[in-house]
């Protein structure tokens, strides 16, 4: 029997999808046997990310609807044959699917899948509840604003009002250089504020640009910082107990100066 | 130029960091007590409650608030006094 894991955030724009690409393609390369759910119906990106958008025959709506069967609609992934992408419509809206669906899918994906990654849509409404519908498990993604923090806190109330408790987090694209500086918020800010616990903590870094450039999660380019970051996460997911990465950022030449000289 | 001397001085004029944790904390103040009008409806009967064992109040007219500036959150009550409860007195004395 699998687990269903729901990445959320609220906010858009923080990261869900290259969370959830990279979390299900670190689990797969673990030996893992998994599927990416995209339930973004009418802007499905997860595809795009993994670099298999032009595989898609069906869609997540063809499967709740009957259109099509479960096996039909599934995309081997390039890479790792034990990887799958249920892919989201792109022609219709949230409104397509409902949270009785997702359950039903839910229970048929556990038993085929260690697990299920659903990366769910922006926002507090239908995309959110068919998203959370059948999941065991919730993963909240925050970035290190306010913005992203306040829609994170909401989006904890709502998954315990769901009876989905114990979500983890991810901070996300955090610049230790800016943290330093202190022109930005610290995990330990953050995590003071959400009171949830911490699952990982992905520093920003050029090489997601990069590797969603190419549709190649960046967990597996082993120079990737943002990778690590996510190999490190997966292993979390999987029960192990590994520290967080180091983000220090070397000291620059003006800071050991202005130390030298008193001033800091 | 003012503000570069202070910082040069190490005497920084609060990072923004701070003033994102501050602002995220009152926000979320007022927005975890949006999310359940139950709960201060529930903290309204509890407090009616407690202040009942001292004094006679004026249910009808109590006002009960979260008020919110730009600088705090406060609940806010407004709650009229009857009279006060004699037994109370007593006993508090006898204590």
């Amino acid at each position: 029997m699998g687990e269903v894991i729901v990445v959320t955030s609220g906010k858009g724009g923080v990261g869900k999808t290259t969370t959830s690409a990279n979390i299900g393609t670190g689990l797969a390369s673990n030996g893992h046997k998994v599927v990416l759910v995209d339930t973004d119906i009418g802007l499905r990106n997860l595809d795009v990310v993994l670099g298999l958008e032009n595989r898609i025959v069906y869609d997540l709506v063809d499967v709740t609807s009957g259109n099509c069967r479960l096996k039909q609609a599934l995309i081997k992934d390039k890479r790792f044959p034990n990887l799958f992408l249920l892919p989201a419509a792109q022609t219709k809206d949230k409104t397509a699917v409902n949270p009785e669906q997702m359950k039903t899918l839910a229970d048929e994906l556990k038993a085929e899948f260690d697990y299920a990654i659903i990366d769910c849509p922006a926002g507090i409404e239908q995309g959110f509840r068919n998203a959370i519908a059948g999941a065991d498990r919730a993963v909240v993604v925050c970035t290190p604003e306010v913005s992203a923090v306040r829609d994170a806190d909401r989006i904890i109330g709502l998954l315990e009002a769901a009876e989905l408790r114990n979500p983890k987090l991810i901070i996300n694209r955090l610049r230790p250089d800016m943290v330093k500086r202190g022109d930005m918020m610290d995990i330990s800010d953050i995590l003071d504020i959400l009171a949830i616990e911490l699952i990982g903590v992905v520093p920003e870094d050029e090489s997601i640009v990069v590797s969603t450039n190419r549709g190649e999660p960046a967990v597996m380019d082993m120079g990737s910082k943002a990778g690590e970051a996510y190999r490190r996460i997966t292993k979390r997911i999987e029960g192990e107990d590994i520290p967080l990465m180091n983000l220090d950022v070397p000291v620059g030449i003006m800071d050991r100066l202005k130390r030298l000289i008193g001033l800091r | 130029m003012l503000e570069f001397i202070s910082r040069m001085l190490g005497r920084e004029s609060a990072s923004s960091k701070t003033v994102a944790k501050e602002r995220l904390r009152l926000v979320l103040v007022h927005d975890r007590a949006s999310i359940s009008p139950a709960m201060l409806n529930k903290l309204r009967e509890d407090l009616v409650k407690v202040i009942s064992n001292y004094m006679e109040i004026d249910e009808a007219a109590l006002e009960f608030n979260l008020c919110q500036d730009d600088r705090e959150v406060a609940l806010v009550a407004n709650i009229p006094v009857v009279k006060m409860k004699r037994d109370y007195a007593t006993k508090g004395l006898a204590e």
